[in-house]
């Protein structure tokens, strides 16, 4: 019985991306991070709070807001590039 | 030398033509079962001797036959009969510098006499002038299929996958995710290799990417999607084009294939290409039981699925989702030539084919029996529109409005235009803004505080749109909701002219 039948793969054959981390922060001390507002609604105050505990940590960093035209699509390449170069962590505001 | 054979292989693939010689100027091709190549084969005989070398005789059925002829080629497997794309049998292909210049088929004494520029031909033989041919042996019932996958096969470029012929391919296809939870068409190679032939694309055309994970996308990729979900070849150009719609930034799949709202695409075809594979337009357009309908939409669903990724749990995040995201595909009823159609209104011909997509969610009722007066059914129509995403929520959700025969006839009697309802409909939705706020009627969902004291409509300017389909008798009108984030935010109707072969 060796009788086999083919079957075209329908899926985009991809294999699991083997992403690997960045190296995490060992601190905060002395880096920058970025907020990043998704345009869903309400991800302002969401960030907002965020931002007020980061700060009450007491440590020397520096905090920058960005925020997405629309939660609908991927950022644009323009804004990643932008975070990229600014900051050294991105926190994410990713749903209402 | 060598190194030239070696690479024959690969091109004869690309060739009109493959024979042992790349000399032959002439190429015949007969069949012993056919009478008029038996009666022929003097003059076979005669054409060998005045062309020599030129002339290749290819025998589908018998390798010793024409008899009368020295060193007949064996084409038994008919691979020189398949490439040559020969239908009938006697045919007498001419070549110049390697691609052909012409063919004859059948007998026609003057015909093939001036196609040979040999005027002797046959003169002295009692030869009929004329004597049709056979069909070739290529084109029995099935054969061409198996031909093809013996000698095209190399055009697909999927993962190929061996299944043990015992198994039930359908639980095969269940177990590799490939299904929306029906059962699915195991893809093979030559059912992906017929829907191929229904599109003059290349197989390895990569026509986008496809969200979530921006895969790109082949048309054999969408074949074989197509397969899965049950089109039949001739449906294959409105599939490939529904997958272009929806790869238009415009419609913005990615946002709506992860949105937690119901929202997902609509599939509405329009002009002669839903007509000539047989799309409902009419009774049940939006429900079950026409085959076209059925797998286009899905097939598209499908092709977001397996090639892009997008499964509901995974990157689809929809809280309850809604079943035309099995498949929501549909024509427009187009015989009432006073009404513009939906790909009219998007600047199309009413000739042309077109593929319209909408990013909506399921149908909401609108019935009205006792209206008899536009102005009568435009009240009906507004207050159900008004329901649209929220009653309070007001340029969020477009909407598709799929007027019944009744009610459309109710207008057209009147003497209303398709643009003359939407006016109508705008006017009659326009609300105060300090009714629809936040908190306005003790509902705290609502509009924001800036619009209490403007006039607001319920829909942005190109958010309604208005077309026709269903069943002769009813008086009851569909309306599709928009995604919440309709518009340039979010996804707008898109539209994609069909190319038909």
């Amino acid at each position: 019985m060796d009788k086999t039948i083919t079957l075209l793969d329908p899926t985009a054959e991809l294999e699991a991306p083997d992403r690997t981390l960045l190296p995490r922060l060992g601190s905060l001390e002395g880096k920058t991070i970025g907020l990043l507002d998704i345009s869903k609604p309400r991800g302002k105050e969401f960030l907002d709070e965020v931002e007020r505990q980061l700060l009450a940590l007491g440590l020397d960093l520096e905090i920058k807001r960005y925020q997405k035209p629309t939660f609908t699509r991927v950022a644009p390449l323009q804004l990643v590039q932008q975070i990229s170069v600014d900051c050294d962590a991105l926190i994410e505001g990713l749903a209402d | 030398m060598e190194r030239t054979q070696s690479k024959q292989p690969n091109e004869a693939n690309q060739s009109e033509l493959s024979a042992p010689s790349a000399e032959f100027e002439y190429a015949l091709f007969v069949k012993k079962d056919c009478p008029t190549c038996a009666l022929l084969e003097p003059v076979f005989e005669q054409l060998q001797q005045n062309l020599g070398p030129a002339l290749a005789i290819f025998s589908q059925d018998d390798a010793s036959f024409p008899s009368a002829v020295s060193n007949p080629i064996d084409d038994t497997a008919l691979e020189h009969s398949y490439k040559a794309k020969i239908e009938f049998v006697p045919t007498l292909i001419k070549r110049q510098n390697g691609v052909e210049s012409g063919r004859v088929y059948g007998w026609d004494k003057q015909q093939w006499r001036e196609f040979t520029q040999f005027d002797a031909l046959a003169a002295d033989s009692s030869l009929p002038e004329f004597r049709p041919g056979c069909g070739s042996k290529t084109l029995e019932p099935g054969m061409e299929e198996q031909l093809q996958l013996r000698y095209e096969q190399d055009k697909l470029k999927a993962r190929k996958l061996l299944a043990n012929a015992d198994d039930d391919l359908i639980e095969t296809c269940y177990e590799k995710g490939w299904s929306d939870g029906l059962p699915v068409v195991p893809p093979t190679p030559i059912r992906v290799l017929r829907m191929l032939n229904a599109t003059e694309c290349a197989a390895d055309e990569i026509i986008g990417l496809v969200p979530p994970d921006r895969a790109p996308c082949s048309v054999e990729k969408v074949a074989i999607n197509a397969v899965l979900a049950g089109c039949t070849p001739e449906y294959f150009p409105v599939v490939l084009a529904t997958v272009r719609a929806a790869l238009q930034d415009p419609f913005c799949m990615h946002g709506l294939l992860c949105t937690t709202y119901f929202s997902s695409p609509v599939v509405i075809v329009n002009g002669p290409a839903a007509r000539l594979i047989g799309m409902n337009s009419g009774i049940n357009a939006l429900g079950q039981g026409n085959r076209a309908n059925a797998t286009i939409g899905r097939a598209l669903q499908l092709v977001i699925r397996n090639v892009g990724g997008g499964k509901p749990g995974g990157i689809d995040r929809a809280t309850l989702g809604s079943p035309g995201k099995y498949t929501f595909c549909f024509s427009e009823d187009e015989s009432e030539p006073s009404w513009n159609s939906l790909a009219m209104d998007q600047g199309f011909q009413r000739n042309d084919s077109v593929v319209s997509l909408f990013a909506g969610d399921g149908v909401q009722a609108v019935a009205d029996q006792r209206s008899r007066t536009p102005e009568s059914l435009i009240g009906t129509l507004s207050r159900s529109l008004r329901n649209v995403c929220h009653n309070k929520l007001f340029l969020t959700a477009d909407a598709l409005l799929i007027l019944c025969h009744e009610h459309r006839r109710i207008f057209m009697e009147a003497g209303w235009s398709k643009q003359d309802v939407k006016t109508a409909l705008f006017d009659a939705l326009r609300t105060p803004g300090k009714d629809i706020i936040r908190g306005a009627g003790g509902i705290t969902e609502g509009m924001p505080e800036s619009f209490a004291d403007k006039d607001v409509d319920k829909f942005r300017k190109q958010g309604l749109h208005i077309l026709c389909a269903g069943g002769k008798a009813g008086f009851f009108s569909a309306i599709v909701g928009g995604w919440a984030a309709s518009g340039e935010r979010g996804s707008q109707l898109v539209s994609q002219q069909i190319t038909m072969n």
